[in-house]
């Protein structure tokens, strides 16, 4: 059997604030480009399917599991990791503190995934309900937490850059 | 002094998960790896009469199919149990690394080996293999039938094992004139642990030995299955534990490292990396034991239970794997938890074409209760008595002794959980409210409780060692063979290890990765058993530190150490409190003391000959929607006694996620087969229902902090706990709401439209 | 990595049209959610992909003229939740994908896809369905428009022919025009989940609000493929609005469905639930449209 033709395709795009580009083979999703070309380990496997929500990234804004991402799709976009998040001296955001201070973490794997949803949550700018929150924040999967913390903690935050107090 | 235990300090490995650079087991694999991918098996039982690679090897990228023709005759056990040097005591030796039987749909008949995933991907579907084909049995009632399918050769009717237990004489005792009996079957699902991290595991040689970096809960045991399954003397292996997504008991078992490690042997010792699929974690890792509990309880009016009877069938699957441990454990609790005078109990496991069966958490017991607990309010619909009253007489009381484990219960557990969650929930009242409903959308309230132990002892060995190496600067380094899966131990510990030390607690570094070679042997996170026994070797190994310590310091500064003491870091003198000098200086002079330098450290290991039980209770209030068929869980609340808290928020934390895992026990979850072909019907994360942020209310939790005796720390069993009583709450509650007794679960939709309709609440 | 033959990215739909004509054998992917699933799957492993998920020129609601409601194949089922055309006149379909799979599945899913799929559960399916929809597909001859059941062929086969690909959905203003409509997902669990059934009434009252001058519903998964329910239509036209009438039309539905026994749902289960979906859609429509039940 012959090795087919491997087609590679040169994509340029806007990670963590900084422009750069790959050549990449064009049946990587953005998953694996992320993973292993540019090492971020907060891109995680767990399903490989959209059902877990590990490999969440946000495009443009809007938070997509990159499993089932093309790289080549990626061309011109402005992609976020969690490793964007951090601060020049390794500061903590509000949203990573927060689960922190909630113990919403536990195993961790689900967390990077679940932080950058929170991300685009709370960059809307607006104040949602519990159900709200819960809705937005359905598309990934947790088995330590039963969510409950993690709720907690985007709900705190939500509040405080609202400029709000907590509600019991 | 300021005390670390009982305080809710932030996690230890919290900032290297919230910003994703903890390392997992992929993030530690190098780019160059070989990928191994298996091929499994397409039919439930038979076997391979040929494999055809010649079509997958000729695809470019591919290095190398072995087959089940290809592997050692070596067969080995995989249940992460201590080893046992009896003969008789040891975990059941009954596949090899590829099989030419075939026992389920999904067992291992090849293995690609490739230097890139599609190219393996490509391979495996290019694989030709012939089966002869036999009949195959799902079900364990089936399976024990003379005639049935034999699924492992040495197990006639495919009895893996059968218990017993006797008290009293049920047979006269159940013929007393006036007694009631209350009779039903009950069965619980095959589920799945559902970590988000999938098992994996690369493997390599190094220096003629086999490494091998895994996703897994017991790197000892592993190391020890590696070496039994390749043949390897146990020492030429080293097993290395990363950050893990999770186990829940899956990863209590040694999964794919066997396997792995002989790919690389097979490959000249190169780099290999077999991770598992979503799917083939469903499937080819471990489940739930799928168990029938049959129970036959007399009980007077008055609601005295006077003989009980249970049979319970455990659905094995096609390997040992934990084996009748599971559902022993079940049978065990029963009469403890309400005893009863006259009790007759019988507990078979048994062999069938499903996937294997494993540890998971609650390893038995959330069966149990949901057998056990929907018995008891069947009991109570019967006679006419409250759920609540009916178990405050009947419950295991104060004082109780089990005659085998020695366990006492010393506190009035079981009233306290339960009236601290009867008062959040404002059960009483409601429960008279939810009787005799008649419209369309009723709710109801149910409680259960649980009984579980804390650890193996005496049915395996107890011990644990850690190490502790105290470095310059006065903190110090502390290693266990015990495993941070994502539960929070390594936390625990770093508490305990102040305290016990007398150290600050961030002078406390938790080397949070188990490596084989480097680690004081410990057996691992199963059995809620490592906060317990934990602190047994970390109390009697700081002591250990301290005496050493308290010994240089007798000599740095001439004090006897009997006027000695270590507090907070600092080198104290008993009589006056004054601070001599600082743990640091002390560590500094005594490694570079020109003439008497000297490396404190410690390690022991602690021998634990003890258990504790470790109870509680849930309450659920429901909502059903009849017509729709749909039960709405709108509160659950879990109490917990495990002792002194050594970290409330991580132990409210620890009952959420096993809250979260019986919500899907209870209405859900359920791994399903075709009946036709015994294929998995479901085994993704979109079909097999997985409760998702939006199927919980708010998780309510509470404890009652009743110091465990036995421990150093009073603390005593907690992970698994919060995943035993959840399920048959919510089946009370609906049977309060509906009056509908449901007798298996998950109670879904298909299955609540069933039992409303034949209960007259569904009209044709 | 994904078993992928060739992938050929179009940058505008003569492009699309262009490379589906060049390359008949290559199979179309939109957002991805569906089509990466299955070649992972090894369903369609090994096939030439022409992607066509970057024409923006296909993405977006936009209204016609004649006022019909446009919505671009490409629009993802966030942004069609969120659009004020779709939030002013037909709100029902922005909820029905609002609960699609989850939110990052509704960010990538689109709706020409998921009509493209030519499945029964998909979420957008029975709305388009009871809305009338016109797919508009564009091929070498040029634009075809097609009613949406006509689209739909059999369990995942649509009418999409040699060199065509969808480019919108079509909602025109007749249909839209004072009606309202309610949709029932009935799953497993409350997110991440295919529908068990999924079930789109939408009514148009008179102008006391006192009978039902129009009703329309139906169903996902109760057939092979989306499918009305036409007896109980008829049955409620020009009926004066009442419970009792809820009833009546979603008792009538059992005449036009069909689902069947799977190991998803029972046949008979499913029928239940069609009934009491129909009942409720029913009663919530005619309350969105101002009547009183």
């Amino acid at each position: 059997m012959e090795r087919h033709n491997i087609q590679y395709q040169t994509v340029h795009f806007n990670l963590n604030g900084k422009d750069v580009e790959r050549t990449v083979d064009v049946r990587a999703s953005l998953t694996d480009l992320l993973r292993n070309d540019f090492r971020m380990t907060s891109v995680k496997k767990g399903c490989e399917v959209g059902e877990c929500g590990a490999c969440n990234v946000l495009i443009d804004g809007e938070a997509f599991n990159s499993c089932i991402y093309l790289a080549v799709w990626a061309e011109g976009k402005r992609v976020r990791t969690l490793e964007g998040l951090l601060g020049p001296n390794g500061e903590l955001s509000d949203i990573q503190q927060a689960f922190v201070d909630e113990a919403a973490i536990q195993c961790g794997f689900c967390t990077p995934g679940f932080l950058l949803t929170a991300v685009e949550i709370l960059e809307s700018g607006k104040e949602y309900t519990d159900d709200e929150l819960r809705k937005l924040l359905s598309g990934h999967l947790c088995r330590c937490t039963g969510y409950e913390n993690i709720l907690r903690a985007v709900k705190k935050t939500m509040y405080k850059r609202l400029g709000k107090e907590l509600p019991c | 002094m300021s005390k670390s235990v009982g305080k809710s300090v932030v996690r230890v490995d919290a900032y290297e998960k919230a910003t994703g650079r903890a390392k997992y087991m992929d993030d530690l694999c190098d780019r160059s790896a070989l990928i191994a991918k298996i091929c499994h098996s397409t039919i439930a039982h038979g076997f391979v009469k040929s494999v055809d690679t010649s079509a997958a090897e000729a695809i470019p990228g591919v290095v190398k199919v072995l087959t089940c023709f290809d592997v050692p005759d070596l067969e080995f056990p995989t249940a992460g149990h201590p080893w046992s040097t009896d003969p008789h005591h040891q975990d059941v030796a009954d596949r090899k690394l590829l099989n030419r039987h075939v026992r389920y749909y999904g067992d291992e008949v090849a293995v690609v080996i490739a230097e890139e995933e599609v190219a393996a991907v490509q391979a495996l579907r290019a694989i030709k293999v012939e089966y002869e084909e036999l009949p195959f049995v799902l079900d364990a009632q089936e399976a024990m039938k003379d005639g049935a399918p034999q699924i492992q050769e040495r197990y006639p009717n495919n009895l893996l094992a059968h218990s017993d237990l006797r008290r009293g004489d049920y047979e006269t005792a159940r013929r007393e004139p006036g007694l009631i009996k209350v009779e039903g079957w009950y069965d619980t699902p095959t589920v799945q642990h559902c970590h988000i991290e999938n098992h994996g595991c690369f493997a390599y040689e190094e220096a003629g030995r086999m490494v091998v970096v895994s996703s897994t809960q017991i790197p000892h045991i592993v190391r020890r299955v590696v070496g039994q399954a390749l043949g390897l003397p146990w020492g030429k292996v080293r097993i290395i534990k990363p950050y893990i997504g999770g186990g829940f008991g899956n990863k209590q078992d040694a999964l794919y490292e066997p396997l792995c490690a002989w790919c690389s042997t097979q490959v000249g010792g190169r780099l290999v990396k077999l991770e598992c699929s979503r799917e083939e974690t469903f499937v080819s890792n471990r489940v739930r034991h799928a168990i029938r509990t049959h129970i036959i309880s007399y009980v007077r009016p008055d609601g005295t239970l006077v003989a009980r009877k249970l049979e319970a069938f455990s659905n094995q699957g096609a390997y040992a794997s934990h084996g009748h441990g599971i559902v022993a454990k079940g049978m065990n609790a029963f009469p403890q938890l309400y005893p009863c005078p006259n009790v007759e109990c019988d507990s078979w496991t048994v062999y069938t074409n499903r996937p294997s069966a494993g540890a998971m958490r609650g390893y038995g017991i959330p069966q149990a209760m949901f057998a056990g607990e929907s018995h008891i309010d069947d009991i109570c619909k019967a006679i006419g008595m409250s759920p609540l009253e009916f178990r405050r007489k009947n419950l295991m009381p104060v004082g109780y002794v089990d005659g085998f484990s020695k366990n006492e219960l010393y506190y009035d557990t079981f009233n306290q959980c339960i009236d601290k969650a009867l008062e959040k929930l404002d059960y009483r009242k409601k429960f008279e409210e939810y009787q005799n409903q008649t419209g369309p959308v009723r709710r109801g309230v149910g409680l259960a409780v649980f009984w579980y132990n804390t650890a193996v002892w005496p049915i395996s060995l107890e011990s644990s060692s850690c190490r502790m190496v105290l470095n310059q600067d006065g903190s110090l380094q502390f290693q266990t063979g015990e495993t941070e899966i994502g539960q929070g131990c390594d936390t625990a510990y770093s508490q305990m290890v102040a305290d016990a030390v007398g150290i600050p607690l961030s002078d406390v570094h938790v080397v949070s990765t188990q490596d084989t070679d480097v680690t004081p042997f410990g057996t691992g996170a199963y059995a809620s058993r490592q906060t317990y026994i934990g602190g047994f070797s970390i109390m009697q190994t700081a002591l250990a530190l301290r005496e050493r310590i308290l010994a240089v310091a007798h000599r740095q500064t001439r004090m006897p150490v009997s006027n000695l003491d270590l507090v907070d870091g600092q080198i104290v003198r008993k009589s006056d409190g004054r601070i001599l000098k600082s743990l640091g200086d002390l560590a500094l002079e005594s490694l570079y003391s020109l003439d008497d330098s000297r490396h404190i450290t410690a390690e022991t290991t602690a021998q634990i000959k003890s258990n504790a039980y470790s109870f509680g209770c849930s309450f659920a209030e429901v909502e059903v929607d009849i017509p729709m068929c749909k039960v709405k869980l709108l509160r659950l609340v879990n109490v917990h006694d495990c002792g002194t808290l050594i970290n409330p928020a991580l132990a409210e934390a620890q009952v959420h996620g096993g809250m979260s895992m019986a919500i899907g026990y209870g209405l859900s979850e359920e791994l399903r087969f075709d009946e036709k072909t015994g294929k998995p019907l479901n085994n993704n994360l979109l079909d097999y229902k997985l409760s998702t942020f939006m199927d919980h209310p708010a998780l309510e939790v509470g404890f009652v902090e009743n110091p465990e005796p036995t421990s150093p720390y009073g603390t005593k069993a907690l992970g698994e706990p919060p995943a035993c009583s959840g399920a048959p709450a919510i089946r009370n509650a609906v049977l309060n709401a509906t009056g509908v007794a449901i007798d298996s679960c998950p109670i879904t939709p298909h299955v609540l439209y069933r039992k409303l309709k034949e209960a007259g609440l569904i009209e044709e | 990595m994904y078993d992928m033959k060739a992938l050929y990215q179009a940058k505008t739909v003569k492009d699309a049209v262009a490379l589906r004509l060049a390359h008949p054998e290559a199979q179309i992917i939109a957002g991805g959610s569906d089509v990466l699933v299955q070649m992972r799957e090894g369903k369609r492993a090994g096939v030439e992909l022409i992607s066509i998920q970057t024409l923006d020129e296909i993405r977006g609601v936009s209204m016609d003229e004649d006022g019909t409601l446009r919505i671009g194949s490409l629009t993802s089922f966030s942004h069609i939740t969120r659009d004020p055309l779709i939030q002013k006149y037909i709100r029902v379909l922005g909820e029905a994908v609002d609960q699609a799979g989850g939110p990052q599945i509704r960010n990538i899913g689109t709706i020409g896809g998921n009509t493209c799929n030519g499945v029964t559960s998909a979420d957008s399916a029975s709305t388009l369905h009871a809305w009338d929809a016109v797919v508009e597909l564009t091929g070498p001859q040029g634009i075809r428009l097609q009613p949406i059941w006509e689209f739909y062929l059999g369990a995942g086969k649509v009418d999409l022919r040699e060199g065509e690909i969808q480019t919108s959905i079509l909602i025109p203003k007749e249909s839209y025009e004072n009606c309202f409509g309610h949709y029932i997902k009935y799953a497993m669990r409350n997110a991440m989940d295919i529908a068990t059934l999924g079930t789109s009434v939408n009514v148009r009252l008179s102008a006391d609000k006192q009978c039902v001058e129009r009703a329309r519903v139906a169903f996902g998964v109760a057939g092979p493929v989306p499918l009305r329910a036409g007896t109980a239509e008829k049955l409620a036209s020009g009926q004066p609005v009442s419970l009792e009438l809820a009833e009546k039309f979603a008792q009538a539905v059992k005449e036009d469905i069909n689902p069947r026994d799977s190991w998803r749902a029972a046949k008979d289960f499913r029928l239940h639930i069609a009934v009491e979906s129909a009942k409720r859609a029913f009663i919530a429509s005619v309350k969105l449209a101002g009547g009183a039940l």
